[in-house]
């Protein structure tokens, strides 16, 4: 008998942050070299057998990229240090290497893919620092945010109406005018929640640059991480209305 | 795809690997394919011995047997059904694939088992056997050049070639006997020559417009990485299709003319589909062209005039179809045409001026092909086999994946695991568990495409994961989608709650079986030993043939010089070799002329002192030394 499989999780291409206390674990498991069984102290190869060592599948893609967990990146030295890990990992490198190395520079090289995409995305980077800090993936917003609600209401008869409508009649580019400018609107929304966003991501780089572990500091860590997480799944909500009505009066 | 089990032991098995063989490049074409290596730092084709770098993509079955390249080609008109031409198309492919186009090719076309196959004489051959034999030439071809054996390549495949198309290469790499360390896309190869050659940086987007089919690559090159910003094509739009449009001109033509119906003479048809190919190309340079094809049934000869305007006209609009997987490109490489510093031009098809309009018209520069398009690929792919021998350590070649990965959920709609434009390697992890209490399996449908539908994918493979009878939604089974660097999916499971991996048995929706790649690959070394063995025999009859004939010239001429009995000795072992020479046994021949050199040794010296002195004769002493 067939079943269509159900799948338990959505991963998105993003992996389910670990429980801090497993990473630490895995973390220390990993300080052995597979090869040689001597301790590893080196970033990325075994000191005594240079032999390449698997990126811990527990990792975080910040200290994957030796990065820290700050949300202003310099794009720059961002795709400099994913050039020197891809120099580092790559498999076409290991070719003359042993069946272990290459599986591990394989499995490393796919890790790193994914942290530097990750990373590379301002917003993608939030998200994911959201789900490492809070322990919870991202949710998605199914009803317009209450600001909006009104405006979206109006927009969505509108799109019905233009659907609906002769594209080439008078009705069709009146209705589609206003679906641009509802567009233009929107995208102008959306840039000032970016906004919003960048000085959110200051705020919490500026924090964690203190390093104070006062209740002052939780606070204001609780407070950001609530508003980026409002942020996120506002800005996305918005981002695909104004997908959908580009796609629709393309 | 490959599908495996993973165990520790697999994980590491203890065995180094030390090979310092050498890996040539191979730019396996639609119509030409070339074979490549690194000399001095530098990439160079391997010519024939006429100078000739590129071997025609044809394989004819002739009385003879089984030939490749130029020769094959000559066969296209003479023997239509029994020569295979552009089995590029069919790599990777099911016959519904291909139905609209089958009426084109004078071979007979079938499928068995989900792969088609093609007709020659008694015999059918999967797309992979036919391409394993335009490998198998160049790999000769190679090894009669470097005077070493070649047993390890690096195998071009179109940007936009799906799992089961790099799948088909790489079994046709293995049928040849070549073990295929990396399979890598055209346009990508042709940045790498441009890189070494041209020392090219900057954004650079390389049009690659082949004989089958179409590629875009957007590509930054800094510091010695290349990386693939994004990627688009059509695995089916070439200059066949620029062809086919004149044949159809020409035949109606003919058909108005005369009322005789080509398509009915496979053979006329092919000199019509390559007096089409030849007028193409001669427009590039000229404004006009004259067609001459001869009639079946002594109908006379058909001409007519084309000019550049009229097959500009008429192409048209296959020409704008590469334009939209162009601006698709630009948009998920998040760039504008401004953007791009480069635009190199790769492929035959590329000569074609109003190609070159229009790729210059959409990015607003002119394009470029300082290095030869139809020889780049393989120049490119001889770099990276260079890289991966450990030659080459300062350029890197980040390719992307040019489809989503993705498996059918509920209603029929595919669910994306990793995006179109993603790094390669890359990974996606999916948990499975049950609905059901006790349901023993999962089925699933593995998919490659950017539609919403399943129906519109393409379906890679399907599987059953076992999963043990527990209540529903208890047990945990991870897969793991691997994309290799490669382009090819690799699929592990792990039961999470005993972190057991299980194997899958896995039936591949297009594509050869394991099992049937290895039968071809049995029966291509036991012919390939049956050819080296008459090979064998016809050098070592040939061999013995200008023996008899030179000994046989020295006993007329200086067997008065030698004994009675050595002369005697001669004449036995002449006989002997005679005999042995109508054999089928090269060894008794090769021995048999070992044994006539030998007592023939003394008849020779004394035929070279014969001859020296018959040279000499009247000449004055000071002439000599």
């Amino acid at each position: 008998m067939g079943y269509t499989p159900c799948r338990l999780l959505l991963m998105d291409n993003q992996q389910s942050p670990p429980h801090p206390d497993t990473r630490r674990q895995l973390q220390m498991a990993r300080s052995m070299c597979w090869h040689c069984q001597s301790e590893v102290t080196g970033e990325y190869f075994c000191d005594r057998c240079v032999k390449v060592q698997p990126v811990s599948k527990e990792t975080d893609y910040f200290t994957c990229l030796g990065f820290p967990r700050r949300l202003l990146l310099d794009p720059q030295k961002l795709e400099a240090k994913f050039y020197e890990l891809s120099r580092t990992f790559h498999p076409d490198f290991y070719q003359t290497k042993s069946a272990d190395e290459q599986t591990i520079s394989l499995s490393n090289a796919a890790v790193l893919n994914t942290a530097y995409r990750t990373l590379r995305d301002s917003i993608q980077r939030a998200e994911y620092l959201l789900a490492l800090e809070t322990g919870s993936v991202k949710d998605i917003r199914t009803s317009p945010p209450a600001d909006l609600f009104e405006e979206i209401l109006d927009l969505q008869d509108t799109l019905e109406e233009y659907r609906a409508s002769e594209r080439d009649s008078d009705q069709g580019h009146r209705l589609r005018a206003t679906l641009q400018t509802e567009q233009e609107a929107l995208e102008r929304r959306k840039e000032g929640m970016e906004a919003q966003l960048r000085q959110l991501f200051a705020d919490w780089d500026k924090l964690q640059d203190a390093g104070e572990a006062t209740s002052l500091a939780r606070v204001e860590r609780d407070r950001i991480l609530k508003e980026m997480r409002d942020l996120l799944s506002n800005r996305t909500y918005v981002n695909n209305i104004v997908n959908d009505l580009a796609a629709t009066i393309a | 795809m490959i599908w495996q089990q993973q165990s520790p032991k697999q994980l590491f098995p203890n065995i180094l690997i030390f090979d310092m063989a050498r890996i040539v490049g191979i730019d396996l074409g639609t119509t030409n394919s070339l074979v490549a290596y690194m000399k001095d730092g530098q990439p160079c084709v391997v010519p024939d011995r006429n100078g000739r770098t590129m071997v025609p993509s044809v394989v004819a079955l002739t009385d003879n047997g089984l030939i490749v390249g130029d020769s094959a080609k000559e066969h296209l008109t003479r023997n239509p059904e029994r020569t295979v031409y552009s089995v590029k198309r069919f790599m990777g492919k099911g016959l519904a694939d291909v139905q609209d186009e089958l009426v084109y090719f004078p071979y007979h076309v079938t499928e068995t088992g989900g792969v088609i196959r093609i007709r020659l004489g008694q015999k059918s051959y999967s797309p992979p056997q036919v391409s394993a034999m335009i490998l198998k030439e160049l790999k000769l071809r190679a090894e009669a050049s470097l005077g070493e054996s070649i047993t390890k390549a690096v195998i071009t495949v179109p940007a936009y070639f799906n799992d089961s198309q790099r799948q088909a290469t790489k079994d046709a790499g293995l049928i040849a006997g070549l073990e295929v360390l990396r399979i890598i896309n055209e346009p990508t190869a042709a940045s790498l020559a441009y890189g070494l050659q041209q020392k090219t940086q900057g954004t650079i987007a390389v049009y690659d417009f082949g004989g089958g089919t179409f590629d875009i690559s957007i590509l930054k090159l800094k510091d010695g990485i290349f990386e693939v910003l994004a990627t688009s094509g059509d695995t089916h739009l070439g200059g066949d299709d620029l062809d086919r449009v004149l044949v159809d001109l020409f035949i109606g033509d003919i058909r108005d003319r005369y009322g005789i119906d080509v398509s009915r003479y496979p053979d006329h048809m092919q000199t019509v589909r390559l007096e089409a190919e030849r007028a193409k190309i001669r427009l590039s340079d000229e404004l006009k062209t004259k067609i001459t094809i001869e009639l079946p049934e002594d109908k006379g000869r058909f001409t007519r005039e084309l000019t550049r305007d009229q097959l500009e006209s008429l192409v048209a609009g296959i020409i704008e179809r590469t334009l939209a997987p162009c601006r698709i490109a630009l948009k998920d490489a998040g760039l504008t045409p401004k953007n791009i510093d480069e635009v190199v031009l790769v492929g035959g098809s590329t000569r074609m001026p109003l190609v070159r309009q229009r790729v210059e018209a959409l990015f607003g520069k002119q394009p470029h092909c300082h290095l030869n398009p139809d020889e780049v690929v393989a120049l490119g792919a001889a770099v990276q086999a260079d890289i991966l021998s450990g030659g080459t350590t300062d350029m890197l070649l980040l390719d992307v994946t040019p489809l989503s990965l993705g498996i059918e959920t509920m209603g029929g709609v595919m669910s994306s695991l990793i995006r179109r434009n993603t790094t390669i390697p890359a990974s996606a992890k999916e948990m499975f568990t049950t609905y059901v209490d006790g349901q023993t399996g999962v089925d699933i449908h593995i998919l490659q495409g950017e539609r919403e539908l399943v129906k519109d994918n393409r379906s890679l493979a399907q599987f059953r994961l076992k999963v043990p009878p527990l209540p529903a939604g208890v047990p945990r089974i991870e897969v793991t989608f691997l994309i290799d660097a490669n382009g090819i999916l690799n699929v592990t499971a792990t039961d999470m709650r005993t972190a057991k991996s299980q194997s899958i048995e896995v039936k591949p929706s297009y594509g050869l079986s394991d099992t049937e790649v290895e039968r071809m690959i049995e029966d291509s070394f036991k012919f390939a030993a049956e050819d080296v063995t008459a090979r064998k025999l016809i050098e070592a009859r040939l061999d013995a043939e200008a023996l008899i004939k030179t000994t046989d010239k020295s006993l007329l001429e200086a067997g008065h010089l030698i004994s009675e009995k050595d002369a005697d000795d001669i004449r036995t072992s002449l006989s002997q070799l005679s005999t042995a020479k109508n054999g089928i046994d090269s060894r008794v021949i090769r021995a048999h002329m070992a044994e006539l050199e030998q007592t023939a040794k003394h008849l020779n010296v004394m035929m070279l002192d014969h001859s020296l002195k018959k040279s000499l004769q009247g000449k004055k002493v000071s002439e000599v030394s």
